[in-house]
């Protein structure tokens, strides 16, 4: 095996739903994408968003319309799921209920007909793993949601599958044991070595445990990069505003060189800002800076002003709203360690510092 | 005692006062229809036999009971098995059975059928499955009867189709009584499967694909334990009518092949031995008794498999 090799390489995949009568539902519109080895990868979209399909697609599930899906390297997208070196983490867990905890993580191995001692070596290697080692011998009835994740992930990864695929496991947890459970799987995938790809629609999920992340919207993937870069460089209005918070700002580019482009503001003012990869889009342009890269500033300094609307104090930061002199809402996140920070109230004018190189031209 | 206590007592006795008044009917009929028929049949079983039929009251005999498994022989009086019943009764069960499992395996594939439909259409399959409860048994039967005459349907297509010359004989063999039984039972296997198997959810049998099971593996070890108490109510629910199955043999298997319920319509008609025959029926009463119990027990061991 090339270390090389990718994981999963999706290209050009399809998939129509054919709905009651004559509709056809596009789940996935012509998708590629390329998962690596030994890598934490996101599907992050919102509902409806073709997340689920493309992960049921690479299980085997759901067939293709179009498209292959490579392992690697070998085209799997026909193969029945039983033929896959691929296991799925169920949305709601799926364990068996007419099992023990013991017998769910060892059905995958007893299926692909593992002699008896190496699979309870193999099991009791599984419940050590996810901690469970007490708990071998009760039903899946009689654990609390938080274990039968865990029972779901060990048998998922008994038969040490080349990838695992993990279809919104936390959702049904609350938040306290979430927390837990995204830092046990990141030390799962670590311990494994195992390819993980996660669906959710949870940014801050995404953006805490994966490697990288493709941001999915309308059966399309819109951009795929580390957390960092989808962060700072998101390449539409909906990926920037999908994840974090942002703040919009119309303008239109009076000069670019050297991947930087003075943008006239809508709001009033010039700013230099970072031009996408793909260069710059036709006519009027939107601008994101994120709410923390903005500071607040006595009136008639920095690059724009406004009026303050509302402030929310959230503890570790307050946020203030701003009204723009053109009308554009803006919001400013100051942090609130003491000595920083501009103390303003509701009503006060005040101007907003944005730092250099944060502002970032989007393609539509 | 305080005014708030009494008057709550009051009221509770009413309550349970009301209670006895208001279940009263439903035990009156049940006392009526159900306990005191079969309390009548007991003890004539163990009466004396009338000469023309009925008993003679208030004189007791082991008589019927003896006779049930033994027999008497007319010439040196020493006493044997009862072969005749031993043998009904056997077959009986045995017929009881085969139908069961025949239903059992062309249930199953109808249940799983309609189960993954839509559920508009899901709808329509269960309806269709009951249509046949609308017409007698007897008529039923009478229509299996046109299926396998040697001028029936079957014989008539294989004829004409080649495959045979003559038609085969049928009609009056067991295999008769299992076209007949499989027929009336389906509905009785069907239905209760369908409800296990409705129940089931769909993402544990994607989990047994996932694992790595092919189909059949699947079949085995996810779908049937799950609907294993469907099987278990559609088991009993055919084997038990079965077992005292009266119609279908009659009709189908002619005079020769008897089964119990030939067997204990035979003493009260023409055979004139009431309590044999109502030692028959309270024998029949304990073996679908038997069948009851390990049904329950099947049940309640598996029921707390379900939800998460």
């Amino acid at each position: 095996m090339a270390s090389t090799a990718n994981a999963i390489d999706a290209r050009g995949v399809s998939k129509v739903f054919k709905g009651a009568g004559q509709d056809e539902v596009r789940a996935l519109d012509n998708v590629s994408v390329t998962i690596r080895e030994n890598e934490f990868f996101t599907l992050l979209g919102p509902s409806g968003c073709g997340k689920t399909t493309l992960l049921r697609l690479i299980a085997g599930f759901d067939f293709p319309t179009e498209g292959e899906i490579l392992l690697h390297g070998e085209n799997i997208a026909l193969l029945p799921p039983y033929k896959r070196p691929v296991n799925t983490v169920f949305q709601n867990y799926a364990l068996f209920p007419h099992m023990t905890v013991g017998q769910n993580i060892a059905f995958g191995l007893e299926m692909l007909g593992k002699p008896k001692d190496e699979i309870a070596a193999r099991v009791s290697e599984m419940l050590k793993l996810v901690r469970m080692e007490e708990l071998k011998d009760r039903r899946t009835s009689q654990i609390s949601g938080g274990q039968q994740q865990r029972v779901a992930l060990a048998r998922a990864l008994a038969p040490r599958p080349k990838v695992l695929l993990l279809d919104e496991p936390l959702s049904a947890l609350d938040y306290k044991l979430r927390k837990d459970m995204q830092i046990e799987l990141k030390r799962l995938q670590h311990d494994t070595g195992i390819t993980f790809i996660f669906v959710t629609h949870d940014q801050e999920e995404a953006l805490t445990m994966s490697d990288r992340i493709a941001v999915m919207s309308k059966g399309k993937i819109l951009q795929v990069g580390s957390p960092h870069d989808i962060y700072v460089r998101p390449v539409d209005h909906f990926v920037a505003n999908f994840i974090g918070e942002t703040n919009f700002l119309k303008g239109k580019v009076i000069s670019s060189k050297g991947g930087k482009a003075t943008v006239e503001l809508a709001p009033g003012g010039t700013l230099l800002a970072d031009v996408p990869e793909a260069g710059l889009p036709k006519g009027e342009i939107s601008l994101v800076v994120r709410p923390e890269n903005a500071t607040l500033v006595k009136p008639g300094k920095g690059d724009l002003s406004g009026t303050v609307e509302t402030i929310v104090y959230f503890g570790t930061d307050t946020h203030v709203h701003l009204k723009l002199t053109d009308g554009t809402a803006f919001m400013v996140r100051q942090q609130n360690a003491a000595g920083s920070g501009v103390d303003v109230k509701t009503g006060d004018k005040a101007g907003i510092a944005i730092a250099a190189g944060t502002p970032r031209i989007l393609m539509d | 005692m305080s005014d708030a206590t009494r008057i709550a007592e009051n009221a509770r006795r009413a309550d349970i006062r009301n209670r006895w008044w208001l279940t009263a009917p439903a035990l009156f009929i049940l006392f009526v229809a159900a306990i005191g028929p079969l309390l009548v049949v007991l003890l004539y079983s163990f009466m004396l036999k009338g000469d023309f039929g009925d008993v003679k009251y208030g004189q007791f005999s082991l008589d019927g009971w003896f006779s049930v498994f033994f027999e008497r022989d007319i010439f040196d009086d020493t006493v044997g098995i009862a072969e005749a019943h031993v043998s009904i009764l056997w077959r009986s069960v045995k017929l009881s059975l085969i139908t069961t499992l025949l239903t059992l395996f062309i249930g199953f594939p109808t249940a799983y059928y309609i189960s993954i439909q839509e559920p508009r259409r899901r709808d329509l399959l269960v309806f269709m499955v009951t249509i046949p409860f609308w017409t007698n048994i007897l008529i039923r039967t009478f229509a299996m009867q046109e299926v396998v005459r040697n001028e029936g349907v079957i014989n008539t297509l294989l004829v004409w189709s080649g495959i045979v010359d003559r038609p085969i004989q049928i009609m009056y063999t067991d295999w008769a009584i299992f076209f007949g039984m499989v027929y009336v039972y389906l509905p009785l296997m069907v239905l209760p499967l369908y409800a296990s198997m409705e129940k089931i959810d769909f993402r544990l049998v994607e989990a047994g694909y996932d694992l790595y099971a092919g189909r059949f593996q699947v079949l085995r070890r996810v779908i049937i334990p799950l609907v294993k108490p469907g099987i278990v109510a559609g088991s009993i629910l055919v084997f038990i009518p079965s077992l005292g199955a009266y119609v279908t043999p009659r009709v189908l298997g002619g005079g020769k092949n008897l089964m119990l319920g030939n067997l204990i319509d035979l003493q009260f008609g023409q055979g004139k031995n009431w309590p044999l025959g109502s030692a028959l029926s309270i024998t029949l009463l304990v073996i679908v008794t038997v069948a009851l119990l390990f049904y329950v027990r099947n049940a309640s061991k598996s029921g707390g498999g379900h939800g998460h």
